[in-house]
């Protein structure tokens, strides 16, 4: 993957000014509600009953922060993504059995958060970088799928 | 599958952003000509650089008939009638870039609504531009 100086400048500026608590949690709720079959992989995450139970729903808002965390690796190693996802790439296939697809939902969500989080600065360009970087990132959680 | 409530929410938004369809349907055209730059291949025609003229009235139409639609949902087949011919047998466009049009759509709205685009907001608008594409696509074969 080449990334361009606007790219990397671009993800490390978003990166730096998110609040990894209240965007994780809501990005992993907004796709339980906007993807409801999503909620088979949280069965013993307690309350999914609504839209508003899953928002105040503590398990899934931690769950979320850890996430995004997760996404710093690849903010901290664009030039290495692949080899940087290898073990938790086998994780979701061979322990946690998630439809690789799922990947894509997610971060579809992300970009939803993100835009309402920056409102006018999420411009076509921004999006496009961050695009690319979430698309390189579900690629290689889906490399280890056999 | 739409609920009562879901259906006027989306109205209600789209009722709301008629009188900005140009600057909405303009953003979310840019946004898909940048995130898929294969999409721009269907405007060689026309001029869409920011703030073009073209740009602009063609967001508008977009966004008029996305808002048309809204108001009355269980008609979008007899509302979007003349739209499919014309997508089908003039445009001819490859119905993925309606996904993409539609996700830049809800980015759209993202960055304008803030938080206001709540998660329930956003699943219903994304079933019925899912809707709205489905229907505009079935004359295509």
């Amino acid at each position: 993957v080449v990334w361009t100086d606007f790219e990397r400048a671009t993800i490390a500026d978003i990166f730096s000014k998110l609040d990894y608590e209240a965007v994780g949690g809501a990005t992993l709720a907004r796709c339980l509600i906007v993807y409801p079959w999503t909620q088979r992989y949280f069965g013993n995450f307690g309350n999914l009953y609504n839209a508003a139970a899953i928002m105040g729903n503590p398990m899934i808002a931690k769950h979320g922060t850890t996430i995004l965390h997760g996404l710093d690796r690849a903010v901290k190693n664009m030039d290495n993504i692949k080899a940087t996802y290898a073990e938790l790439s086998v994780l979701h296939s061979e322990k946690l059995h998630v439809d690789p697809d799922n990947f894509k939902l997610l971060s579809d969500c992300l970009t939803i958060v993100v835009a309402a989080q920056l409102g006018k600065a999420f411009s076509g360009e921004v999006q496009a970088a961050f695009q690319k970087f979430l698309s390189v990132v579900v690629s290689a959680l889906g490399k280890q799928y056999h | 599958m739409l609920s009562a409530r879901e259906k006027e929410l989306i109205a209600e938004i789209w009722d709301r952003l008629t009188p900005v369809a140009e600057d909405i349907g303009a953003e979310a055209l840019l946004r898909m000509f940048a995130t898929e730059p294969g999409s721009k291949t269907y405007f060689s025609h026309l001029d869409i650089s920011p703030s073009s003229a073209h740009l602009r009235s063609h967001g508008k139409k977009i966004v008029l008939a996305i808002a048309e639609g809204a108001k009355d949902i269980s008609q979008l087949a007899v509302t979007l009638g003349p739209l499919q011919t014309l997508h089908a047998y003039q445009l001819r466009i490859d119905p993925t870039n309606f996904k993409f049009f539609s996700h830049c759509m809800l980015v759209t709205l993202a960055a304008h609504m803030r938080n206001d685009f709540t998660p329930v907001a956003h699943a219903a608008m994304d079933k019925y531009l899912s809707a709205f594409a489905a229907v505009l696509a079935e004359k295509f074969r």
